[in-house]
């Protein structure tokens, strides 16, 4: 018999029904929903006559659209109003567990999941985002859907699917200081490029895998859909368990540990198979940062500019100057010579409280530059509380950050967060798109301590050559 | 769902790869709660100059590809964000089909969902059609989707493959959510034996 992985086991227990030539009909445990992506599924609803089968499964929180200053305003966008006022009367009409504006559980769906404990392992979870694949940290087959799949979902608590292929992506190798999660996964991205992982599950594995935090594992599963994955996650173990282990909603005493057994059975098996394998070295990885228009045009914060001439295939040749002309960015440029006028420090890639600690302690006692605007937006209200607890908001403020309320903000600029035409942002999020983060604004994706280095300097600089574990 | 109907259409060509969901339909349009009307925003910051007025260089606004059907991509078309609105917006400007070397996952899937065929086209053949859609003055393609075929009227022809499942959810205009609540004894009985 064949060595299962962790997707293997997670999509055989899954499985309500199967026949030949058709997708696969999958159970979903759990299913989150955000404004964005669900009022036209529930307007399905309603047209169809039909309920949700299973309301005590789905979670729904206002993220994407929210302003993230003095929620005690009314929203001034009539528009974003109205669509944060249909997710209320939805979750109302349908009997959906809500976390309103003001709840102090608010936050980012993928960062919200985690924190509460909703997120399990072994589960499979959906949500109307492509970024749930961050819930893949914790062992679970988490993908994003369209709104139809919404919709399906919400009806049937299950879900077509093909089988993908299971892709693991080995890193082994110690990192060097200031050498983060972020770099590992635009390392990755950056070798495989952004349609690498098109048609599969990717399993994160190796030493340099095992040994991030649980919010370390969620940076790097978070940005599986940038390399084109489905899906990405990492077997469970200890630290799996001790980070879920007395959060809301999680089982308790005899329950617990009875799920714990389970749960301890899921990771992959030695000697599993894979359709496919690569493997990196972390050891050989430096602080990334991308100068193009997707996340796979990344490069060391010791490298430089490319050229379109670096590339023989004509449409890369092409790519790279589209690329270049809307960054407004010259081939050989030094990544640590581009000049900064923005600096974003969150999204669902890094927005948890380790990030904003690490950042934090980038910035202490020191100004940012008088040349950039920069802000740090907590992932959820519980990120930004337990912040404050310990004074972070306080060293962000005087160092001359702004300090806001917990949304998706300026990763997806769908509320009043966003670049001005031609301005330069060096961001936390996880997307470089043209126009991603406001028409004509330019994105450069790094880690939290390299935005927060780049924040003091007006420019990017080897956080290596930093202290990076400076008291708070 | 409407059924898929074979059709001619005129070709029309976007030179360039990875485009993203971002670029299809972008975010300030997400905040509509209807499922309809996004036409007009589709490739909206490529489409429209900043004054408002159509962007000449566009493709979409040169007469000779106004009338377009079919869209023609290079690899990885619709990567990024997993927004139905993409294929909504693509549907309502009147696009029925794209034709690219490669797809992005959820895009493809969602495509489905619409009535709209992506169809996977090695790079040579996409090449080809590239060529024909720039040079001649009005290029058409006869998409045959029972036969999977596509032919233009200078003698070309090419085969196309598709998952049997989606062609006939296409082609019947198969309602996903029907067909899953026809299988509800399934569902209950999996969850009567079922923990996590």
């Amino acid at each position: 018999m064949s060595k299962h992985t962790l997707f293997d086991k997670i999509w055989e227990k899954h499985v309500v029904f199967e026949e030949p030539g058709r997708p696969t009909l999958l159970y979903v445990d759990l299913h989150l929903v955000h404004e964005v992506t669900s009022p036209q599924a529930f307007e399905g609803l309603r047209l169809n006559k039909r309920k949700i089968r299973r309301p005590e499964l789905t979670f729904a929180t206002m993220d994407h659209n929210v302003p993230t200053t003095d929620r005690s305003l009314p929203i001034e966008d009539p528009i974003s109003a109205k669509q944060i006022d249909t997710l209320r009367n939805n979750c109302k009409d349908f009997g959906v567990k809500l976390f309103d504006l003001n709840s102090p559980n608010q936050g980012i769906v993928h960062v919200i999941g985690p924190e509460l404990g909703i997120t399990k392992p072994g589960m499979i979870i959906v949500c109307g985002d492509s970024h749930t694949s961050t819930h893949g940290a914790f062992g679970s087959l988490a993908f994003g859907i369209g709104t139809s799949e919404v919709e399906h979902v919400l009806a049937t608590q299950c879900l077509w699917q093909d089988r993908p292929a299971v892709f693991e992506v080995r890193v082994d190798g110690s990192r060097a200081s200031g050498v983060t999660a972020k770099d590992i996964i635009l390392s990755i991205i950056g070798r495989i490029g952004t349609a690498g992982a098109t048609g599969t599950v990717v399993e994160y594995r190796g030493e340099a895998i095992k040994s991030l935090t649980m919010e370390e594992r969620m940076t790097v599963c978070n940005m599986s859909i940038e390399a084109g994955a489905r899906a990405g996650m990492i077997s469970p173990d200890e630290k799996t368990f001790e980070y879920l282990k007395g959060r809301p909603y999680m089982p308790k005493g005899q329950e617990l540990n009875i799920k714990l057994d389970s749960w301890k059975t899921l990771a992959t098996e030695q000697d599993a198979q894979f359709d496919r394998s690569i493997s990196l070295d972390a050891s050989k990885m430096a602080p990334q940062v991308s100068w193009g228009t997707n996340p796979g045009m990344v490069v060391g914060i010791d490298g430089r500019v490319p050229s379109p001439s670096d590339y023989s295939d004509s449409n890369l040749k092409k790519a790279t100057e589209n690329a270049l002309e809307y960054m407004a960015l010259k081939p050989g440029t030094k990544i640590e010579d581009i000049k900064l006028d923005r600096i974003f420090i969150g999204s669902c890639t890094n927005s948890r409280i380790n990030d904003l600690i690490a950042a934090a302690k980038i910035v202490k006692g020191k100004k940012v530059s008088s040349s950039l605007k920069a802000m740090v937006v907590p992932g959820s209200q519980l990120v930004k509380l337990q912040a404050e607890k310990i004074g972070l908001d306080k060293i962000f403020k005087e160092s001359g950050f702004e300090w806001r309320e917990a949304g998706c903000s300026m990763c997806l600029g769908m509320n009043p967060d966003i670049l001005q035409p031609g301005e330069r942002c060096a961001s936390t999020s996880n997307r470089n798109f043209e126009g991603r983060q406001g028409k004509g604004g330019r994105t450069h994706l790094v880690s939290p301590i390299m935005a927060a280095a780049a924040a003091l300097e007006g420019h990017f600089v080897d956080i290596r050559q930093w202290d990076i574990e400076r008291e708070l | 769902m409407k059924p898929f109907k074979n059709f001619k259409g005129i070709v029309a060509p976007l030179d360039r790869m990875d485009i993203d969901t971002d670029q299809i339909i972008p975010k300030q349009f997400l905040k509509r709660i209807e499922r309809t009307g996004f036409g007009q925003f589709l490739f909206f910051d490529w489409r429209y100059l900043d004054d408002g007025k159509p962007n000449p260089d566009f493709v979409l606004n040169k007469d000779r590809y106004k009338d377009s059907q079919i869209l023609l991509a290079k690899d990885n078309f619709g990567s990024g964000s997993s927004r139905e609105h993409a294929p909504w917006s693509l549907e309502d400007y009147g696009f029925k089909v794209i034709i690219a070397p490669s797809f992005a996952d959820i895009f493809y899937n969602n495509c489905f969902k619409n009535t709209m065929l992506p169809i996977v086209l090695s790079s040579d053949k996409t090449d080809y059609l590239f060529e024909k859609a720039f040079n001649e003055q009005i290029y058409m393609l006869d998409i045959n989707l029972d036969e999977q075929t596509i032919k233009d009227d200078l003698g070309w022809s090419a085969n196309f493959e598709i998952d049997q499942y989606k062609k006939k959810s296409l082609l019947e205009g198969l309602d996903d959510i029907l067909i899953t609540l026809q299988l509800k004894d399934k569902i209950d009985q999996f969850e009567k034996h079922y923990q996590l």
